[in-house]
């Protein structure tokens, strides 16, 4: 299984670092070529202003978007989620900011509020018992999903984990505090596509 | 509910890896940079370049100026503090700005004690020249490094002398003794587990950023390829002649360092870059600044 981490800017060696201890290699993912090769991909924690500018200079976005369409699963952590839904709203640069629309949800910037604000606590992850931890990073808020998206954890009612077909997102940083499980869901979500 | 943990701080630094931060005076020019991709933005009055030519003591900016540039964009605003001067950090803090910078590009309010960062809610990036100063100041409660160049100079010379100087030390200190590592640590006046744990992981523990004299894209590759995690620009952005161009190549030659073919690409027609200065002809060395 070849997972790849998009590798343009963001937590991409905490990525890794969490595919490893799970015992598979991750390819960091900068071109279309390198795209091209891997059987998932991760979009990491970032600015995710910076990260679609980069996509779209590479023409990355629309190889992306042809790929998840042929059916390669895809995982975004909070910016890697920003570019994941359908729809942004926030100010600014951040509003409207294009995406690859790949998730029926509407997803609010910086909603939170600022860095002082970031916060951690644990979520419930849907069929687990044991909570898990969560660190909002200046995260961004869901605050519509469409009906088909499952709704894998909430936090004060508001959807924190979220997979749509082959699409998975959470808007906190699992990857930053050695949490392991939504790493394995989307290693399970390969593993049915490859079968 | 946590808030202000190590985790969260040390983490939005980590989000900002591979990224630009860029120098702006108006919350016009933190547009520009945020369309042309940076990271985050580090608000100020003066840009280095100016600091240096105009002289006088170089201050915290004015809140009006850095709530203007928090309101004009969506990315994470920075703004700098002088060396020592807590207070002007509390006022940061209570404006919610993104990350403190500890600057020696500012006139140092204090020349003996830095701030203790840990009691602030705000994350700090601190410069270094070397390893005893980086850890010096991550013991302090900073969350993130700036490596060091001269400031305002637009030359590259002294961020690699001082990321080459981190390097060699931890590769030495990796082969010593532990009464040396004893000995060294007492003499960089830090706890010796701190030492212990970079020398464990062979880098830095907190994310480290290149700062100062970077003025062109291949300056950008080559503070990459020698290992810093992202970089700074001050004054090569908006002292070159056209700064919006500038200010994407140089984001586009961190994203693809190593790519040579693309730097070439993005280094092309992109006008002159900013007047440099060579290191002999300084009369304020300010990377010398911080203890």
């Amino acid at each position: 299984m070849r997972i790849g981490v998009l590798a343009l800017q963001g937590d991409v060696v905490e990525h890794e670092e969490v595919l490893s201890s799970l015992g598979v290699d991750a390819e960091e993912v900068r071109t279309k070529e390198e795209l091209s090769s891997v059987d998932g991909l991760i979009i990491p924690g970032g600015e995710s202003t910076t990260l679609m500018k980069l996509l779209e200079k590479e023409g990355l976005d629309k190889a992306i978007v042809v790929r998840y369409k042929e059916g390669m699963p895809i995982f975004g952590t909070c910016a890697g989620a920003i570019l994941l839904a359908k729809e942004v709203v926030g100010k600014g640069a951040g509003n409207n900011q294009s995406t690859l629309k790949l998730i029926d949800m509407t997803i609010k910037r910086n909603e939170y509020g600022r860095q002082v604000d970031s916060f951690e606590t644990e979520v419930e992850l849907k069929g687990d018992v044991k909570p898990l931890k969560a660190i909002f990073i200046r995260a961004p808020v869901i605050e519509r999903v469409g009906l088909e998206v499952e709704r894998l954890a909430e936090l004060d009612g508001r959807v924190v984990v979220a997979k749509y077909r082959h699409c998975l997102v959470a808007t906190f940083h699992p990857e930053l505090v050695g949490e392991t499980r939504v790493h394995k869901l989307f290693l399970e979500m390969i593993k049915d596509n490859q079968q | 509910m946590e808030k202000a943990t190590y985790t969260i701080k040390t983490g939005l630094a980590r989000m900002l890896k591979g990224g630009v931060i860029m120098d702006v005076v108006t919350a016009e020019h933190a547009k520009i940079a945020e369309d042309a991709g940076a990271v985050a933005v580090m608000a100020l009055e003066r840009v280095p370049a100016d600091i240096r030519a105009q002289g006088g003591v170089a201050r915290m900016s004015d809140p009006k100026l850095i709530k203007d540039i928090m309101k004009a964009v969506s990315i994470p605003v920075m703004a700098k503090v002088r060396i020592g001067h807590f207070a002007e950090a509390q006022i940061l803090e209570s404006l919610k700005v993104d990350f403190i910078d500890e600057s020696e590009v500012l006139t140092p309010a204090d020349n003996k004690r830095h701030i203790n960062k840990q009691e602030f809610k705000v994350p700090f990036v601190c410069g270094a020249t070397n390893l005893g100063e980086a850890l010096r100041r991550i013991d302090e409660g900073a969350a993130m490094i700036r490596t060091k160049g001269e400031a305002g100079t637009g030359n590259i010379v002294e961020a690699v002398t001082h990321i080459r100087t981190v390097r060699e030390e931890i590769r030495k200190l990796r082969k010593a003794r532990p009464d040396t590592l004893r000995r060294a640590a007492k003499e960089m006046r830090i706890p010796l587990v701190l030492l212990r744990q970079t020398l464990r992981q062979g880098r830095l523990p907190v994310v480290d950023f290149a700062a100062g004299g970077i003025a062109t894209p291949a300056d950008a590759s080559l503070v990459m390829q020698m290992g810093v995690d992202g970089i700074f620009v001050g004054s090569g952005i908006f002292k070159s002649k056209q700064p919006a161009k500038m200010a994407k190549a140089i984001v586009e030659a961190v994203a693809h360092f190593q790519d040579a073919k693309k730097l070439a690409e993005v280094s092309e027609g992109l006008g002159e870059a900013m007047p440099g200065i060579e290191m002999d002809k300084l009369d304020v060395k300010m990377a010398k600044r911080g203890w």
